[in-house]
């Protein structure tokens, strides 16, 4: 049993779009694409950092801030233990310094393994220490978003986070710091109407759901059929709200591009 | 005996409740309503404008929620759509050019829901909103009068003094809204609104709320006035710091939450 949980390795997955199994190997090597019908995988903090950062360059930050349960929201701490067991995580962000080809940045990654990505203090709090950070020692952030929106389970201070994020990510802004926002599958509620739409650059990824209200909330208040595409990465660049659309696998590079570009730019 | 949480979410939303305009029409003097974003529109949820408190000039951001059927619709019932939030910041900015302070009315079921709100960046618009505010160099003062509902409301809560009425509520989501999503079961409205602390003690408690004004055995017009002398007294003290001194401690007011 022991031996069984030391050497197991990450389980195949099941593409999300068309239904087919796909080995883990061949499926961290193609940057979490579905071979057959070339879907984007939602991906783990520790994949999307393998995938981006480079190699032994990425170095953790409060990795020991823990998810509590401020408020003792009844059934709370239950579901943070499974969330814990489920994605192997304290919380929905994974925070640090890196490189992304030789550019020294902050980044971010939040990971919906962890209860949809939602954000409560924790999350709130290390991404607000980042850009803090970031800004202490004038370095870019990059960060990567996927999320259901503010943590419900933590009231009104989950709330609270999305003025404290963003003031920390004006902060750093008026110390002409650069900010790269990444917007992944799906990036809503409370982190949309927040540090999502803050970068300096936003880059979404191919089809992401980006939004601020729910679709289902939409047709039960309105009563409207949604339009075909409506809030996907697509309808969000043609709005006028992300810079780039990035494929996955030029990502890393796109990212270094705009890092060099930006390097040594304070007046 | 205590109030249950869910009586306060029911006083909040009560039709005849008094609203962002009651507390410009017997708080502000001369004012002028300075409607638009001068981007697309003019949103009637969020009334704003310029007039006098107590002789000294103040620009007032007030959500509405109307009085009258056709008053309602045409305000969507106080949820503000983009242009909403963008008319608020417009007004706050210009507010600081000119040196005076920002009053904030606060009381919505949420930002407005729905397609033209998405197609119009609903959710920048909110962030724009919380990243502007946090730099803006004059004293704002936020009072949440009514439901305090989520982001749409923290639009308007980014502020150095947060001013909550003893049965105002301020939520991260509705009780319904919780209660179907966790138990499958919005008649579970009242369990949430207990377990989301979501009142204006709680709110105290948490220190986020920096002052209740007592409404119980009150007159609409002596809890208007008690409001208004705090508002005053809070905007003295604001005035004291530099600009610089004020924009850390607003940082600092959010910063400690955690
Ligand atoms: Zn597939």
């Amino acid at each position: 049993m022991f031996l069984k949980n030391l050497f197991k390795k990450e389980a195949d997955r099941k593409c999300t779009k068309c239904g087919a199994e796909i080995p883990y190997k061949k499926l961290s090597e193609n940057a979490f694409i579905c071979p057959k019908c070339g879907a984007y995988m939602r991906m783990k903090a520790s994949e999307r950092l393998a995938l981006i950062a480079d190699a032994k360059t990425f170095s953790e930050q409060n990795a020991d801030l823990k998810c509590k349960n401020p408020i003792d929201f009844p059934g709370y701490d239950e579901k943070i233990e499974k969330a814990k067991a489920d994605s192997g995580l304290e919380d929905a962000v994974v925070c640090g310094t890196c490189e992304i080809g030789g550019e020294k940045c902050a980044i971010f990654v939040m990971d919906s393994s962890f209860m949809m990505g939602s954000m409560g203090t924790t999350v709130g709090e290390k991404i607000t220490s980042l850009f803090e950070y970031a800004l202490d020692n004038s370095l870019p952030v990059v960060g990567f978003t996927t999320s259901g929106g503010a943590r419900m389970q933590e009231g009104i201070l989950s709330l609270m986070q999305m003025a404290k994020v963003s003031g920390a990510v004006k902060r750093h802004s008026d110390g002409k710091n650069l900010y790269i926002a990444v917007l992944t599958d799906p990036t809503t509620g409370g982190v949309t109407a927040s540090f999502a739409m803050l970068g300096d650059i936003i880059i979404a990824e191919p089809k992401a759901l980006i939004g601020f209200a729910g679709k289902r909330v939409i047709e039960q208040t309105t009563g409207e059929k949604l339009p075909e595409g409506f809030q996907t990465a697509e309808f969000m660049l043609s709005h006028g709200f992300v810079d780039i659309i990035a494929e996955r696998k030029n990502l890393k590079e796109k990212l270094a591009t705009l890092l060099k570009i930006h390097k040594g730019g304070k007046r | 005996m205590e109030i249950k949480a869910y009586d306060r979410v029911k006083t909040a939303r009560s039709g005849g409740r008094p609203m962002g305009k009651y507390y410009i029409d017997n708080m502000i003097e001369d004012f002028c309503e300075l409607h638009g974003d001068r981007r697309y529109g003019d949103d009637g949820a969020i009334i704003g404008g310029v007039g006098f408190l107590g002789g000294k000039p103040v620009t007032v951001i007030a959500m509405e929620r109307g009085e009258t059927v056709e008053d309602r619709m045409a305000r969507h019932f106080g949820c503000p759509a983009p242009e909403g939030y963008r008319k608020a910041l417009r007004l706050m900015k210009q507010a600081e050019k000119f040196g005076r302070p920002i009053i904030c009315f606060i009381g919505s079921p949420g930002a407005y829901c729905g397609i033209e709100a998405e197609n119009r960046g609903q959710g920048e618009a909110i962030a724009e909103n919380l990243f502007e505010m946090m730099g803006i160099s004059v004293p704002i003062i936020s009072v949440v009068a009514g439901e305090g509902g989520s982001g749409g409301a923290l639009a308007l809560g980014v502020c150095d003094s947060l001013i909550m009425l003893e049965n105002a509520i301020y939520s991260v989501i509705s009780p319904e809204g919780c209660a179907s999503i966790l138990w499958k079961d919005s008649a579970k409205a009242p369990d949430a609104a207990e377990a989301l602390r979501l009142t204006a003690p709680d709110l105290y408690k948490f220190g986020i709320a920096d002052k209740i004004i007592d409404e119980t055995d009150k007159t609409n017009e002596k809890i208007c006035k008690d409001l208004k002398d705090y508002i005053v007294a809070q905007i003295e003290l604001c005035e004291k710091y530099s600009a610089q001194e004020l924009l850390d401690k607003r940082y600092g007011k959010f910063r400690k939450i955690k």
